[in-house]
């Protein structure tokens, strides 16, 4: 009986890993294999019809040699530039106004969280719509100011801040609902306490509120730069990374080397260039996270 | 509407700024409403009578978007319903259950949340080149089924729910399975509901992977479909036309945001907020 009862114990232990097995045959296909070979296929040079062998980093130093796709290594950084500093701020500002109980509050919250749900190509569908040159919404306000309007998607300098307003009335929501739940942690205590010592709104602001939301500030960057970062359907649908490549983001780039010219190798080699910086940002969001939990 | 203790200017400013964030889809309603050839004539009268439901009599006799709608109602289903039965069990055996290698298989697991799709994406197609699956609800529904964060979700979930209730159950002699689907499943209905919100919107609103998968147009989802007629910008049926599928794309999911807005803002915020 005692030597039956460890080797009935492990039987029953396999048969427990079959509630995890489903999942990891998916996780195995469809993330396991596919970063292995996506690895792998940044080594060769490979295209439509296969793979020609291996050609070591060879894909790696083409790459920093070319002067498309280290524009859109810098294209990708000004982006981010542009959207995840404005994103912050905005979504603060909103949150910090709509975090009352009122029934404004509430009807303004759902504005502002509603062109989330949206998918990118309805919104690029609703930009170009805007900023049209001879029929778009801006055209159309410009004349009525007397001004010449502007083709903004046509312009090299202005394309990419046009995306980027696109961007940012599409994305504005999450960071708000981050910040809006950080300050429903504010213990209550704190402000009872500044009313009592009479701390007018900017102090009891800058002293209490800020201090307080310090790390979801950090981690809404974070996860801003995250997405931000991933940038591709709003260039794709709106000026095809044109005029010039001043839009064309790196997942634009891998994109058209892989389905449009059917260079596989070449475009993940790309990809791993993005996955580290993605990655790289990934490891600063854990490490502001697990510290926040260890407080 | 009594505005209290917010500062005027504050106030002022953020009614502005809601305006402005809807002005842009009304601009894009009022214009699904007016005839292309007025359109093209003058934008202007946009402003003013006739309007007239000629475009959205197009879109609906067209039919192809109804296709394309039926195709993202299919994939996202899918893909919800695949998620939340791999993630409940997975994370039921990951909170619960002693296997050889358990906690070794749920850093791994882990680890995959910060791989993101472009890393994958390449390879992924050229499996399911290899197996000639492109252009099946197979294919588009697949890859979102390893998404990690759903066994996350519900391991945590699982986790949080007292030891003494499958204690309970074990001693009436409950088999793991039952406990499982008749005991603890109820209990994570909260979970369920965020996942699933989660996933469907997500798999409602993906892009690239379909955009590479579905190339046929008969297997094109909403967003691939009003992108490939977005294209071709200059040649389309018209400003008109682009504008009222626009407006069939985007309203039912607004719609359903103005139902489940509580549930859709925490199952966003919590997915990012990992």
């Amino acid at each position: 009986m005692a030597s039956l009862t460890p080797r009935r114990r492990r039987a029953t232990d396999w048969t427990n890993a079959l509630f995890v097995l489903p999942y990891l045959i998916v996780f195995v296909a469809m993330i396991v294999v596919p970063l292995a070979w996506g690895m792998w296929l940044s080594t060769t040079k490979s295209d439509l019809f296969g793979t020609e062998g291996f050609v070591g980093l060879t894909n790696f130093v083409r790459l920093f040699g070319d002067p498309i796709f280290l524009q859109t290594v810098w294209n990708t950084f000004y982006f981010v530039l542009l959207t995840v500093p404005l994103l912050a701020v905005l979504g603060l500002a909103l949150a910090l106004v709509l975090n009352r109980q009122a029934r404004w509050a509430a009807v303004l919250r759902t504005i502002f969280f509603a062109s989330t749900v949206l998918s990118v190509t309805v919104v690029t569908l609703v930009w170009r719509l805007v900023f049209l040159p001879d029929s778009g919404l801006l055209s159309v306000v410009t004349r009525a100011l007397g001004g010449t309007p502007i083709a903004f998607l046509n312009d090299e300098t202005l394309a990419m801040p046009a995306i980027a307003i696109t961007t940012i009335w599409w994305c504005i929501g999450l960071p708000m609902v981050l910040f809006l739940a950080a300050l429903q942690q504010v213990p209550r205590a704190l402000y009872e306490a500044a009313a009592l010592d009479n701390a007018s709104r900017w102090r009891t602001l800058t002293r209490i509120t800020l201090p307080a939301i310090r790390r979801t500030f950090a981690l809404v960057i974070i996860i801003e730069v995250i997405l931000q970062f991933q940038l591709f359907g709003q260039p794709q649908l709106m000026t095809l990374g044109g005029p010039n490549n001043a839009t064309r983001p790196i997942v634009l780039f891998i994109y058209e080397t892989g389905w449009r010219q059917w260079e596989l190798g070449y475009a993940s080699a790309a990809a791993q260039v993005l996955f580290a910086m993605i990655l790289i940002a990934a490891m600063v969001q854990y490490w502001l996270s697990s510290r926040r939990e260890a407080r | 509407m009594r505005f209290g203790r917010t500062h005027p200017v504050a106030l002022t400013l953020i009614v502005i700024a809601a305006v402005l964030m809807m002005v842009p889809l009304f601009w894009v309603l009022a214009l699904s409403f007016k005839a292309n050839a007025a359109l093209m004539a003058d934008t202007n009268s946009v402003f003013s009578l006739p309007y007239t439901l000629a475009n959205y009599r197009t879109l609906f006799g067209d039919g192809q978007v109804f296709r394309w709608i039926m195709n993202s109602l299919i994939v996202s289903l899918g893909m919800t319903a695949g998620v939340l039965i791999l993630s409940s069990l997975a994370g039921y055996g990951f909170a619960r259950l002693d296997f050889p290698g358990r906690s070794v298989l749920f850093v791994i697991v882990l680890l995959g949340l910060a791989v993101p799709e472009q890393a994958v994406i390449i390879a992924r197609h050229q499996m399911l080149s290899l197996v000639s699956m492109h252009n099946t609800y197979g294919a588009l529904i697949l890859p979102g089924l390893s998404a990690p964060f759903g066994v996350f979700l519900m391991t945590q979930y699982f986790r949080a729910i007292p030891r003494d209730i499958d204690e309970a159950a074990l001693l009436d002699g409950a088999s793991r399975f039952k406990i499982f689907w008749k005991v603890l499943l109820p209990l994570t209905i909260p979970a369920q509901a965020t996942l699933g919100i989660f996933t469907f919107l997500s798999a409602w609103n993906d892009y690239w992977w379909p955009l590479i998968s579905a190339t046929n147009k008969q297997m094109f989802t909403l967003t691939v479909g009003i992108a490939s007629t977005q294209m071709n910008f200059a040649q389309t049926e018209g400003l008109g036309f682009l504008m009222a599928q626009a407006v069939l794309a985007g309203l039912p999911i607004l719609i359903v945001y103005l139902f489940f807005q509580k549930y859709i803002v925490q199952a966003v915020a919590g997915a990012a907020g990992r």
